[in-house]
């Protein structure tokens, strides 16, 4: 089977700045492939270019089987976008947005009417159909956005920071649309975030620093490659706990935060182990894993946000030279 | 068969319908599709100019102004040069037409940079059609609401004693949507490279009134002095508003002197231009300014 999108020494040069250096992944058709990174990591870039809205300096790029820059027209047609801003007319109404975008893809008239109300209906929005976009909020809109980017069923959907600048409660219900989704219609779905917690909603996440990718692989492999999980437990008597996983399993416990504390490579599987062996009496255990923050630390030897004070000069740099408006 | 019966039928048949994805198949690119979007993006033009109201409203001020307030006003001091039989109203009413249009096909290509700053142009540009069919559609939506506008104002005809003739209203019409397509064509050719709305607004005030007042609007085209002649013969919209005007004398009932002072014929260096090199002008920097805004928005993105 043809890969949804093919990308080989793909890179993106702005002048004297390097924004994409070199980068080759493969998204596997019906995958929710993820690009993690800070802003200005060159996560746009590739996007823009994947979507046909920005030329490749060197490198090349297939999506849907087509490449980017020679067959554009047909890379077009096979996929939908949700950009960062909204795209929205704010004078129509939902509905006539959805039509707008349907006579300029050419959607069959007769595959409209039904395909329309099931776009709605999956974003929640049919019944506010007949109402001005400027009267949706936010979450509403980038809901419609979503609905209008599936209308023409693309192959790909492209969704660029699909959450930013929403609160967390919209935040999370537009991530339970996304999810949906994934169940209902045959589509893959490449995203770009820089919000840790969203990555655990992809099949598999490329990390990307400063144009390159660092690392590429699924939330639970990432975070395996970077170290143990954390196992807390709560006993009838802690020093006895500490002593017996010192001798049973070699382990070096400690109390943190009032609780018996230790590091394992597979906590859920050493916890049955542990209920067998330890001679205490345990009140309660909690596994905690390795967290995507921790993920981006090990491999760029920085948090997202360090990360993105130092992209802010470059950006401003970027803007200033072309003249682009500071997103 | 019961009614619950039905019921859960088209429950069922609703459930299948949301759970299967409704094929849609994006037919290849053709001119087909090129001019479906031309249509989709005039209809818009249309939509939006249906629903703001206000801004219809608010257009007609200007117009109703100039032809009532300044009209009335200078009527006493103009009428010393007027025959007999023409107030100044009627003759200033076809310049004024003309006007009528003018800042709501300007304000129509606005829209595109409005567009920009809110995204919606990139819903366009993304599209799978040729960027001419947006900029044609684009062009096209905002001559015909400039056009409408000038309608309404062409109902007030009877005010100024101009003769609601259906051969001069027709005539009329056809010059305003000439005259709307050109600098509807104008407007987005600028506003392909100007990003901000204040620089747009500011550029074509800049543009806007010179061209009206050097256009012929409110006085006659000849026995100026040399500089004004020659400036009048530059300004494109002396080749609309002469014709429009030519088309209103023509159906009033004036002696040939009267009419010899009031629209006099237009001239180049001594020969008369006709009417039909006139429009075949307008039309002509129409497309040529429509081909350089196509030129402009193939080069974006």
């Amino acid at each position: 089977m043809t890969p949804a999108i093919s990308v080989s020494a793909l890179t993106k040069r702005y002048g004297e700045i390097d924004a994409v250096r070199g980068i080759d992944f493969e998204v596997a058709a019906g995958e929710t492939f993820g690009f993690l990174g800070p802003n200005g990591a060159g996560k746009s870039t590739t996007i823009k270019i994947l979507c046909t809205l920005a030329g490749p300096t060197s490198g090349a790029a297939r999506v849907a089987g087509h490449d980017v820059v020679r067959e554009r027209d047909t890379v077009r047609r096979n996929i939908g976008l949700v950009f960062q801003d909204t795209t929205l007319d704010n004078y129509l109404t939902g509905e006539q947005n959805l039509r707008f975008h349907a006579d300029l893809y050419g959607v069959p008239k007769a595959a409209f009417g039904p395909r329309l109300r099931q776009v709605l209906e999956m974003v929640g929005l049919w019944d506010r159909r007949g109402s001005v976009v400027a009267t949706y909020s936010g979450g509403m809109q980038r809901r419609l956005e979503i609905a209008r980017g599936l209308l023409h069923a693309p192959r790909v959907l492209f969704l660029d920071e699909p959450t930013v600048g929403l609160d967390p409660q919209t935040r999370a219900s537009i991530w339970e649309y996304i999810n949906e989704l994934k169940g209902r219609e045959d589509i893959t779905i490449f995203l770009t975030t820089h919000y840790m917690d969203e990555a655990e909603n992809c099949d598999r996440i490329a990390i990307i620093d400063h144009g390159k990718i660092v690392a590429l692989d699924t939330p639970e492999a990432l975070k395996a490659s970077i170290g143990k999980d954390r196992v807390q437990i709560s006993t009838a008597d802690d020093q006895a706990a500490i002593r017996a996983l010192a001798e049973l399993f070699g382990l070096e416990a400690a109390m943190h935060e009032g609780l018996v504390t230790f590091s394992v490579e597979s906590g859920e599987q050493f916890v049955p182990k542990l209920f067998g062996a330890l001679p205490v009496a345990i009140r309660s255990v909690s596994v905690s894993r390795p967290s995507l923050d921790d993920v981006f630390m090990s491999y760029t030897g920085k948090t997202i946000r360090d990360a993105e004070a130092s992209v802010v000069d470059r950006n401003r740099m970027i803007a200033t030279r072309f003249g682009r408006r500071q997103r | 068969m019961t009614a619950q019966d039905t019921a859960s039928r088209d429950a069922a048949a609703r459930e299948r319908e949301l759970t299967e994805t409704i094929r849609v198949a994006v037919p290849e690119r053709s001119v087909r599709a090129d001019l479906r979007a031309v249509s989709i993006v005039w209809r818009r033009e249309l939509i939006r100019f249906r629903t703001d109201r206000l801004r219809a409203v608010t257009s007609l001020v200007q117009p109703v102004l100039f032809l009532f307030v300044l009209g009335t006003g200078l009527s006493g001091l103009a009428s010393r040069g007027m025959p007999p039989g023409v107030e100044f109203k009627t003759f200033i009413y076809p310049g004024v037409l003309a006007m009528s249009v003018m800042f709501t096909a300007i304000f129509s290509a606005a829209s595109v940079v409005w567009d920009r700053e809110f995204g919606f142009l990139r819903e366009m540009l993304v599209a799978p059609v040729h960027r001419w069919a947006i900029v044609v559609g684009k062009c096209l939506g905002g001559a015909t609401v400039a056009t409408f506008q000038g309608v309404i104002f062409l109902a007030l005809a009877g005010l100024a004693h101009v003769p609601y003739d259906p051969v001069l209203l027709l005539t009329l019409v056809g010059e305003l949507l000439l005259l709307s397509f050109t600098l509807t064509a104008f407007g987005v050719m600028m506003a392909a490279r100007i990003k901000q709305i204040q620089a747009f607004m500011a550029l074509t005030q800049l543009f806007v009134l010179p061209l009206f007042f050097l256009s012929g609007a409110l006085y006659p085209l000849g026995g100026l002095p040399a500089w004004l002649t020659v400036l009048t013969r530059i300004d494109p919209l002396t080749y609309v508003v002469y014709p429009m005007r030519h088309a209103v004398f023509a159906h009033l009932p004036v002696s040939p002197l009267a009419l010899n002072a009031l629209s006099p014929e237009l001239t180049w260096a001594g020969w008369p231009v006709p009417v039909g090199l006139c429009l075949a002008i307008v039309a002509a920097m129409g497309l040529i300014m429509l081909a350089i805004a196509i030129a402009e928005f193939r080069k974006t993105e």
